[in-house]
This record gives structure tokens, sequence and C-alpha cells, in this order.
């Protein structure tokens, strides 16, 4: 026990209790107000009210937003899973003319067009197309901009799947459909659930296309509703706000630890967006 | 398991050889089908990721408005709005602020914190571990709507949590500091993706360069300097490339304070918002869109090859 | 069951690469035969495009006399087991085996007792449930063939059916794998780098180069009389010995000493002519005593072989090995000869075998 160790282990715990402190003090308001009866911004010790929930029933948006995350991010996933599995299967197995310089394009797009530089083109093609407050136009949108890295992604886990299989097939006289539903699908599952997972979690916390591209506030998904909420109408509503919030947030945390439960997490990189 | 000692023959497919009409991809899917596999996911990409793009370098030479006598008949107003834009006062302040924005919060905050925090927990497993890299995470993967408000109520210059334990209530960290504070909010918002990234990094390091390093007798600094950030050198590029483009591409200060007071906090991403679809200005806010998109494309370009050289 | 003929088969792939360069070879119905040769000669390029997965590219492949070239995969009803067996992970091991009647169709009870029987024959009745997981290696590789057996089909092809077990399992598994063929009688082609599995298994075999068939015949066909020294260096455990001689007269001079003219090259070779003299270790009898028509030298180095040992001698600077009987075995630096055996000894004039 050298003086030197120990000044290490004190250097190491006040850096361990700094970073606990940075990152939990501003999410203990959303664990603490939901349940406290009349909640301010300062978090305290809560009575444990149910009260608060009953108010984000009553309320004529709240649950409605909910749902409508929950439309637009499943109808987003599934599209985005049939398309980039169907597109990676086939850039991965067949030569397809200019296949690689197809990919590059892909990658590129996707991480160069982001909302924020088509944001201007986006609303104008949606009010062209009449898809403004069209849960269907923006689940098209989200699907467009999602699908280069899902199909990149997506691709590689069908590369890394050994040919053997499909093979296997053919030669006891599978269709290429047949090989399709009875082997490739199986096969890549997992990789097909992350993609869900990705798509998913991408859509539920996406704020501004919605924000752009639905106006009628019953269509809009929790992230507008939310931020209507602590903007519109003078005092924030901080019971509604707090408890709102913590039900919008509960599905990515139970969603988060799902996968890393079933899959361990493995790192992706950049998953999230 | 004894493995093959003769490595796999070369199995390719082969467009010239193609006889009897059959094609020897694996599945015998044929291009034509693969072409129809690959045709769906290709046309939403047109539509809705490609044509945008495409469409804002159009508009960027336009003097089209949401309302107003331009909407109904656009000109074309060749490269005034880029001119606008160079001569605006406004454009060269939200450039300068998401410059502050990006160093400070991606490659300065995300980095030197997300480095930190992966190399302290380095050797450590159980529940210490588990709770830091929860937390980080956990601040990562909540809808960014919940986390804005977040930081307003921690913020917040009467009642805000932070005035509280800091014994200053009053202090205005919204309205007085607000680049302080969207670059604080970012730093705790995007820390998960960094510190994984060197998490996996780290974990790559051969345990034996650290230990002949030790035995040799180099100090903590030394390991990292010597062995640790040669090895992982590709990863810091590969960090600071990703998350310098996300971070110039983030809107989420809106959310915080919506570019105000004054300005004071519009980044480039917020002021094509307030410009275009608040001002109804499109052509001008579709020219700043082309300035970002070219940024993007430089910094993707430098990503991709770097990602090609690794290969 | 069926006979498999190859005409003219050429597979060239993009760029140019030529792996199969106008192949002819008739597998007669139910032979057991072994496609061997290092690594990228062709032969699994070969087996494939039999299977249908590769398209040939010129040639044509014939089936039990139908011509199949332009036959997809599943219609020209033979069955393969692939080097990692291809067991599909999701299906437990009666599914895997009934796949092939799936595919046909058949209902899902008489696939059941269709899979449990074909299962119980190979002794895998315990295992039917399982998923290709938790299988052993040697487990995996039974229901890959319980999964060929299942499909009845016209002829079996295997790739490397060996390469994925252990050494001691794949002794096991040579004998099991060449005991079934013979119950089966189905006509079955093996791919393998490894020369002591064909000749073990097989009953005839192709020994494969750059695309070229080297030789064609039986084990002991191939092993006896190499028609090249190409195959020659190729096969055997221990490597035949090809010397560098001339023709003097109506001897042979191969590294300075004076050997007999092999009887299947008597009077073929002309005086003067520059030859290749081989001659398999195992085909030397060794001596200390200088020997008639003997290749002397020092004992350079002596290798237990187990029941028998190999003796490398130095012979005038070329090396000569020769397979020394347990306990007659010399010490390093002694003096030896060796006596090739006339009737196994063998001239190669360029390459290609005298006779």
């Amino acid at each position: 026990m050298t003086p030197r160790f120990v000044l290490g282990r004190i250097g190491f715990y006040t850096l361990i209790a700094v970073l606990l402190a940075f990152f939990t003090i501003p999410l203990l308001w959303l664990v603490t107000a939901p349940f406290t009866s009349d909640p301010t911004y300062e978090v305290r010790m809560p009575d444990f009210t149910w009260e608060n929930f009953q108010a984000v029933l009553e309320h004529p948006y709240a649950l409605p937003s909910l749902w409508n995350s929950l439309v637009l991010s499943v109808g987003t996933a599934l599209l985005v899973v049939v398309m980039a599995a169907l597109a990676a299967y086939a850039l991965s197995r067949v030569r397809l003319p200019g296949r690689d310089a197809l990919l590059y394009a892909l990658l590129l797009l996707s991480s160069i067009i982001t909302g924020t530089a088509a944001m201007v083109p986006l609303f104008q093609l949606a009010v062209e197309l009449n898809l403004i407050d069209s849960q269907l136009g923006l689940i098209l949108i989200l699907t467009g901009g999602l699908l280069p890295a899902a199909i990149f992604m997506l691709k590689d886990f069908m590369d890394s799947t050994p040919k053997s299989y499909e093979e296997s097939a053919r030669v006891f006289g599978a269709s290429p459909l047949q090989i399709v539903r009875h082997v490739v699908v199986p096969l890549v599952r997992p990789g097909l659930a992350t993609i869900a997972v990705w798509s998913i979690a991408n859509v539920w916390g996406n704020f501004l296309m919605p924000y752009l591209l639905l106006s009628d506030v019953e269509k809009q998904p929790a992230a507008v509703i939310t931020y209507t909420l602590y903007t519109e109408g003078g005092q924030a509503n901080l019971r509604m706000l707090s408890t709102f919030g913590l039900l919008y947030s509960v599905p990515v945390v139970l969603m988060y630890l799902f996968v890393s439960k079933k899959y361990g997490f493995r790192f992706h990189g950049g998953i999230k967006r | 398991m004894a493995q093959a000692i003769s490595p796999p023959e070369v199995i390719d497919g082969d467009p010239s050889g193609r006889r009897g009409g059959y094609s020897s991809d694996a599945a015998g899917l044929g291009r034509l089908r693969a072409g129809a596999f690959v045709a769906p996911a290709l046309l939403l990409i047109a539509a809705f990721l490609v044509f945008p793009a495409l469409w804002v370098l159009y508009l960027g030479l336009t003097n089209y408005r949401l309302t107003g006598a331009a909407a109904a008949e656009p000109q074309f107003v060749g490269l005034d709005n880029f001119l606008d834009a160079v001569a605006n006062p406004t454009f060269w302040n939200s450039t300068w602020l998401t410059l502050q924005f990006v160093l400070g919060s991606a490659v300065i905050g995300q980095v030197v914190l997300g480095f930190t925090i992966a190399w302290v927990l380095r050797d450590r497993r159980g529940p210490l571990k588990r709770l830091v890299e929860g937390l980080v995470i956990l601040a990562w993967i909540l809808p960014s709507a919940v986390v804005s408000f977040l930081w307003v109520a921690l913020l917040d210059r009467d009642g805000g949590t932070l005035n509280a334990l800091l014994g200053i209530p009053g202090f205005a960290w919204l309205l007085d500091h607000p680049m302080l504070s969207i670059i604080i909010f970012n730093t705790w918002r995007g820390t998960a993706f960094s510190m994984m990234l060197y998490g996996a990094a780290l974990g790559n390091v051969p345990p034996s360069h650290l230990e002949s390093a030790r035995l040799a007798g180099a100090s903590g600094w030394q390991q990292l300097r010597d062995v640790v950030f040669p090895h992982i050198r590709g990863h810091i590029l590969t960090n600071l490339l990703l998350i310098s483009l996300w971070t110039f591409n983030d809107f989420s200060p809106f959310l915080l304070t919506a570019g105000g007071p004054d300005g004071r906090s519009e980044v480039l991403a917020v002021h094509v918002y307030k410009v275009a679809l608040q001002s109804g200005e499109l052509g001008y806010g579709a020219a700043v869109s082309t300035i970002i998109l070219l940024i993007n494309l430089v910094v993707a370009v430098f990503y991709l090859r770097l990602l090609r050289s690794k290969k | 069951m069926a006979a498999i003929e190859l005409r003219g088969l050429t597979k060239v792939y993009p760029g140019g690469v030529k792996a199969l360069d106008a192949l002819d070879l008739v597998i007669p119905d139910g032979e057991f035969f072994a496609l061997l040769g290092p690594s990228g000669c062709g032969k699994t390029t070969l087996l494939r495009t039999i299977a249908g997965l590769e398209a040939a590219s010129g040639g044509s492949v014939l089936i039990g006399e139908r011509d199949v070239t332009g036959t997809q995969p599943g219609g020209r009803d033979v069955a393969m087991v692939f080097q990692d067996y291809a067991l599909f992970p999701h299906m437990d091991v009666t599914d895997n085996i009934a796949y092939p009647l799936r595919i046909k169709k058949v209902d899902k009870a008489t696939r059941r007792d269709k899979a449990a029987e074909v299962g119980a024959r190979l002794g895998l009745e315990q295992l039917m449930d399982r998923r290709p997981g938790q299988l052993s290696g040697g487990q995996q590789q039974r229901v890959a063939l319980a999964r060929v057996m299942a499909t009845q089909a016209q002829a079996f092809l295997f790739d490397e059916p060996l390469s994925n077990l252990d050494a001691r399992l794949r002794l096991e598994a040579r004998t099991f794998l060449k005991k079934l063929q013979r119950e089966l009688g189905v006509t079955t082609v093996f791919v393998t780098h490894d020369q002591a599995e064909a000749l073990a298994m097989a009953d005839r075999m192709a020994v494969m180069e750059a695309g070229h068939i080297r030789q064609i015949g039986t084990p002991a066909e191939v092993f006896r009389r190499p028609v090249n020294t190409f195959v020659a260096g190729f096969i055997g455990s221990t490597p035949m010995n090809l010397l560098d001689g001339l023709v003097r007269g109506d001897t042979l001079e191969v590294a300075g000493c004076k050997v007999a003219v092999p009887a299947l090259a008597e009077g073929r070779l002309s005086d003067g002519e520059k030859i290749v003299y081989g001659v398999r270790p195992e085909y030397m009898t060794y001596s200390d005593e200088p020997a008639e028509g003997g290749i002397g030298g020092k004992v350079a180095i002596v290798e237990n072989l187990g029941a028998s040992h190999l003796v490398t001698l130095d012979v005038n600077d070329v090396i000569v090995q020769a397979v020394v009987p347990e306990g007659s075995e010399p010490a390093v630096g002694d003096d030896g000869y060796a006596v090739p055996r006339s009737d196994r000894a063998l001239v190669y004039r360029d390459g290609e075998l005298v006779s």
C-alpha cells in the first residue's frame, strides 16, 4: 500500500463519483416527479401518488400520441426490414452489375443526407405529394432515410453467413423462393431483429421529421406532443410532462434491456442514428 | 476439430459462362429476381433520399418562398442565395456557433469523456462498471424530446435542481450561457457512443503489449502513449469523424433553446429550420442546406477513405 | 443409380482462370470415386459442376445417360454432402434429414417415418430431436449422410467429407463411409486433398493438377505405377525417390551409382538419354553391406515410423530414402546401401512414365 496507490484509488473513486453524479442528476427528475403530487422543477422526495398517471390517461392527446409513435415506428421497422432484407440478400449473393458502386453510394448517401440537410426539400416534397399529415407518407420518408444503412448492415451480416446452406437446399431441389423462406430467413433472423430494433428506436425518438410533416395534433407522435407540452400554453404542466415523459421513455429502456440480454450488448458502429 | 488443409477453392459467380439459362449464385436467384429484390428499396431511397438531395441543389438556386408571389412562380436567381448567405452575418454567426458546438461537445466533450470512462473501467467487471455504463447509455437512448426537457428542468433559473445544488438560485443558464448549456447537454447525451467504441478498441489492445511495457517499467501515461494510442489511432479517427458528422447535423439544440436567446445558440441545423420553415425563405434555406450537404460530403468521403484503407 | 460421364467439361472463371480444361471422365454405376489433388487443382470446382452449383463453360455432364448440363442442381437427381455439412442450424435432426422430402412435397408423417428409419440405420435414434449445434463433428457428419440417403438420389457427391473431423475420428469415419457406400451401392464421387484418404476409400480415383486429370486408375495402379512425376510425387505418405539419371548402355547411372533398368522400361531406352528414376522408399531393400545394383551412401537421418524406419541416405549429395523394417535400422553416419526392387522401380522421360 504505497501512498501512490492510495492516491490512485482516491482519484479513481472521486472520478467515478463525479461521473455518476453528472449522468444521474439530470435523470433523477424523470423518476421522481411523476410520483410527486405537485412536482416542481426541483428534484424532491416523491410522495408516491398515482394521480399523475390518471391525468395522463385523461389527456386527449397523450395516449393517442404513444399509439401514433408505435404505428410510425413499427410501420417503418416492418418496411425497412422487409425491403432491406430483400435488397441485402440479392446484393450479397448475386453479382449485379455496378454492385460495389451502388453499395458505396448507399453508404455515402446515408451519412450525408441527414434530416437537417434535407428538411427543406422533404417538407416541399410532402406538400407537393399531399403527404403532409399523412402517417403513411411519414413512414415512407423515414424508411427512405433508414434503408441505406440498414441494407449495408444486413449485407455485412449476410456476407458472413456461409453459402453452403443455400447450396445444399438447392441441390435437394428447393426453388429460390423456398430457399429464402426455409433457409435464409431463419438463418439471418438475429440480423433482422437487430435492424427492426434499430429502426424502432430511431423512429420512436425522432422529433424533427414528424414535427415538420405532421401538423394535426391527433396524428402527432409522443416526441412532438412532449415538445408541445413544454413550449405551448405558458406555464408547462409539470405533472403531465414528467409522467408522460416517463411513459414515453420506458419502452425504449425495456427494448434496450431486452436486446442486451438476448444478444449480449454487441457493439454496432453507429447503430443509433 | 481439424481444419481443412486446403483453402476453399475459388467459388464465384460466373456471368460469362452461363449456359442452359440458370445462374450460379448460391440460391439460384438469377439476376432478374435479384433485381426485383433490390428494386423496391432503391425506389424508396431514390424518391425520399436522393431526389430531395438533388432538389435541394435546385431550390438553392431559386427565390422560392413558402408563401406569397414567389411561392407560385419561383424565379431562378443563380447564386444569389449563396451570396446572400455569405454576406449575412447571421449565417456566419451560426457557422461559428456550430463550430463551437462540434468542437466543444463532440471533439472535446464526448471524445475525452468517452475515452476516460472506457480507460478507467477497462479492467473492471461487475456492478460498478455496469452501473456507470448503463447510465451513460441511458442518456443516449432516451428520446431527445424527453432528455431535452429534463435539462430544461435541471437548468431552470428559479426552481432548477442544478442551481439548488450549487446554491446559486436565479442563475439563468439557458439565457446567459446558451452555448455552454447545449455543449454540456450534448456531451452528456452523446458520450455513450465514444465510450463503447473506445471500450471495444481498448479490448483489442493485446494484453501482452501492455504487459511488456509494464515489465519495461512504463508508467500509466507512458503505456497510454506508447502502446494504447498507436493501437487505437484508427478508432480515434473513425470516432472523431462520425460524431462530428452527427453533432454537426444534430437538431436537438432546438429542443433546448430553440436557437435563442437572440440567435445566440442558433447552430446551422436550427438556422435552416428558422429561415426556411419559420420565415418561409425556402430558396435561401436550401442554399444553406446545400452548404451543409457539401460539408457532410467532405467528412463522409474522408471517413470512407479511412474505412477502405483499413481493409 | 447411375453412371456419371463428363465430356470435354470446361470451366472458365471470369477473368480467364481455367479451372477445368476439357475433362473427359466416366464413372460407372455404383463406383466409389475419388477426386484427388492439391488445393486449387479444380477438384472442388469439378464436383460443384457435376452438382450444377457451377455452370459449365463448355462440354457436357451426363448422369445416367441423361445430359444434365443445362439442368438446375435440383433437377439432376444428385445429393451432396458439403465440407461443413451445411446442416440447417434452425432445424432438429429429424427435420434436417426430412428436408429433401419436404421439397418433394412428401406428407409430414411419411417424412418423419423415413427420417426415423434412415436415422436409425446410422445410429442417430437418440439424437433425432437435437439441433446440429448440440452434436459432435462425427454425429453431424452422420446426419448429413442420413440426409443425402433420404433423397434416394442417383449419385452422391461428397466435398472433403472427412476434413472437419479430428484425426482419430477420421480413421473411424473412413471405414464407416466405405462400408456404407458398399451397402448402398450408390455411385459416389468424393473430393479430397489427402492421398491416404483417396487410396483407402476409393474404388478408382482421378489425380488432378491445374484443371487437368493427370491419372485415372485404381488406388493400386496409381500407387504402383504413377504415369507421371506429378502423380509420383503426390501419392504416398513418404514421397517417392525421384532421381535424375542417365542411360549408360544397358544400365542406369543414378546419383553416381549403377542400377539396373527396371522391368517396365526394358528395351525402351536409348543410350545416353536423360531420365528420372523413381522408386518408393517402401520398395527398397536396405543393407549394411555393398550390394549388387545398390545405391550406396552415408546415413544422414533415421526417422521412426512406428513399425518401420525411414532412413535418409546422402548419396554423393543426392538424398535417397528407404524404409527399413523394425530392428534392423542403422545408426546415423553408417554406410548404407539401398537396392531398388526392379519390378517396382520406374523410369520417367520428360515427366512421363516409360512403359
